[in-house]
């Protein structure tokens, strides 16, 4: 049995009085690369917000690494957790001083200055994320990709247990998307990382993921392999549309095939 | 790499310095009665009593430093806000702190509080409604335990107006001596002769410089966002708050001792920004210096281009900082 990174129990979350998220239950065991799937307005980034302490539970409770989050320090959280999110802002700060913020959580109180240290790993990450020939570019001036590689990079620099990634690839083409992925399929594979991701796409998702999370209204659906989530009967339930579902004659994953409204009417069969 | 950005930020302070100290030995030596630099050391030795040594030392130098602390204040704080606000046009005065303090000391001027308290009356009405403003301003944007940035900025315009309307109010209403004595402190001057407010706007200015260093790196991750900065373990609430004070208590200081100078807040953290990039470890003490030199330079100006009579300070630095402003802007493409 591996370890468990993130344990979310019972947890109910929301907007003011307005609940969003009900009697939330799961785990994330270590090493894990877990897609958050489910329609506009499910609850899906208000999960990952509420994971990153951004919003407060109004029940239940979320441990990372065995520790109750509501009992964490700013920092300690920030060593625990890092987040990408949907499209970075594009300051006017080079890549690499971008990237050297990923090191913050780790400075000691009245610390100023990155040790060599610091340094060194983000030399490190910066490979890995091939974002080490963009240093002495201008966030601004990079593409959303690579703005995206950088904030991946940036999110390593923390040396996160655990991964959050909001929709990294809503905003690129399909090459970029794979791009991104790969590399994280890669970071998962090649160093234990422990990955929650929401992705729009069912393909990407059900391709890159080793365990799927298909939320409806505030609440599990489903959780489970790509196999036993994308179901044409799981998809209809909760996304009200008639798909059909095959698999991947290369990985053997479910594909998910659009089935339009003509195909119906003209009864049209496999 | 970290060896060559100190060494470069070793340097842009250096540079900094020089020119600090070439503004302020050329602004002792202008002026109605010009004193050739090379005298210098020789009314210095001749010592006090001499017509000379009090120019230099009873009138100008007292101005200069007064220039320092407040042209520093003043553009720490513009610093600070544009940083917490992420708006590049935030400034000290946007927020209606100025409109209080102008407001609190009109109310001196037309109800003669001075005549009771002294001439004191001054920085204390003056800081008292930009107390009073901060405090409202603070409260009516604080929602649910969180400062609401997009809110303050607003609510901090309104004031400024609804503060600057009863100002015309008071000027409407007041007798023509009291109307000239309103002008005057508003528009700005460094010729303050209480060498207790001199002093304490000095104090006052540079330990907001250091306590602002405290918070530096954590400018430096809000400029991704709140939630980011959320992400990176930066206590955004507690960092808002305290640096909103801070750059409030600068500025009503600053205004109360000098009254309005305008300006100064804009664009000084603007231009060191397009020099020495967005990192807040050398832009906070770029900023001081380099607002430190400008006002001293302004108020040089403002003193000596239609000697012997004196222009208002704020003047000169809404005219020369706007030029240099839009110069700068066409110079380089940046991003506001």
């Amino acid at each position: 049995m591996k370890k468990t990174i993130l344990n979310v129990e019972d947890l109910s979350c929301g907007y003011g009085r307005e609940l969003i998220l009900h009697h939330m239950d799961f785990k994330v065991s270590r090493g894990e690369l877990m897609c958050i799937i489910g329609p506009n307005g499910c609850g899906k980034s208000t999960l990952l917000r509420t994971i990153s302490r951004i919003l407060k539970p109004h029940r239940g409770q979320i441990f990372v690494d065995g520790k109750n989050i509501a009992r964490m320090r700013h920092k300690e959280l920030a060593q625990k957790i890092a987040v990408v999110s949907q499209t970075p802002e594009s300051t006017i700060m080079t890549v690499q001083e971008y990237i050297l913020l990923g090191r913050l959580p780790y400075f000691r109180k009245y610390q100023f200055l990155e040790t060599n240290n610091d340094e060194n790993i983000v030399q490190k990450y910066m490979e890995l994320t091939d974002a080490l020939k963009l240093r002495e570019t201008l966030m601004s001036e990079i593409s959303g990709g690579e703005r995206q590689l950088a904030s991946i990079a940036r999110a390593l620099a923390q040396e996160p247990a655990l991964l959050l990634l909001d929709e990294p690839t809503s905003h690129l083409d399909i090459s970029h998307q794979v791009q991104i992925l790969e590399l994280i399929k890669r970071l998962n594979r090649e160093l234990g990382l422990t990955v929650l991701m929401v992705l729009h796409d069912l393909n990407l998702a059900s391709e890159y993921s080793t365990r799927l999370l298909l939320m409806s209204n505030g609440s599990i659906h489903k959780i489970g392999r790509p196999e036993e989530v994308i179901t044409y009967e799981t998809i209809e339930e909760v996304y009200k549309t008639v798909v059909l579902v095959e698999k991947n004659p290369l990985s053997g994953k479910p594909c998910v095939f659009l089935v339009t409204e003509e195909d119906i009417k003209e009864g049209k069969t496999i | 790499m970290m060896d060559r950005r100190i060494r470069r930020w070793v340097v842009i302070i250096f540079i900094l310095i020089a020119i600090l100290i070439s503004v302020s030995v050329i602004s002792l030596c202008v002026g109605a009665a010009g004193i050739s630099f090379r005298r210098i050391p020789h009314i210095i030795w001749q010592g006090r009593g001499t017509g000379e040594y009090s120019i230099l030392f009873d009138i100008r130098l007292p101005r200069i430093i007064l220039g320092f602390a407040i042209g520093g204040a003043l553009s720490l704080a513009g610093t600070i806000l544009q940083g917490i606000f992420r708006n590049p046009l935030v400034e000290p005065y946007t927020l209606g702190i100025s409109g209080g303090a102008s407001l609190g000391v009109c109310l001196n001027i037309a109800f003669k509080w001075y005549d009771v308290v002294g001439i004191i009356a001054y920085p204390i009405s003056g800081f008292v409604g930009a107390a009073l403003v901060v405090v409202f301003v603070y409260s009516l944007s604080m929602k649910r335990g969180t400062l609401k940035t997009q809110g303050i900025l607003l609510t901090g315009v309104m004031i400024s107006f609804i503060s600057s309307s009863l100002v015309m109010l008071i000027m409407a209403l007041s007798r023509s001596e009291d109307l000239h004595g309103i002008v005057f402190w508003i528009m700005g001057s460094l010729d303050e002769p209480n060498m207790l407010l001199i002093r304490m706007a000095v104090i006052g200015a540079l330990a907001g410089l250091v306590l602002s260093y405290f918070f530096c790196l954590d400018l430096n991750a809000l400029a991704l966002g709140e939630e980011e900065a959320i992400h990176l373990g930066i206590n955004v609430e507690k960092t808002k708050r305290i640096l909103f004070i801070l750059a409030s208590i600068l500025t009503g200081l600053s205004v109360s001792v000098a009254g309005i100078i305008g300006f100064v807040g804009l664009i000084i953290p603007h231009l060191m920004r397009m020099f020495t990039g967005t990192d807040h470890r050398i832009l906070f003490v770029s900023t001081f210096l380099a607002g430190s030199s400008f006002l001293i330079l302004c108020d040089t100006l403002a003193r000596t281009v239609i000697e012997p009579f004196e222009l208002p300070v704020g003047v000169i630095t809404g005219i020369i900082g706007g030029a240099v402003f839009v110069y700068a802007l066409s110079r380089k493409q940046v991003t506001l």
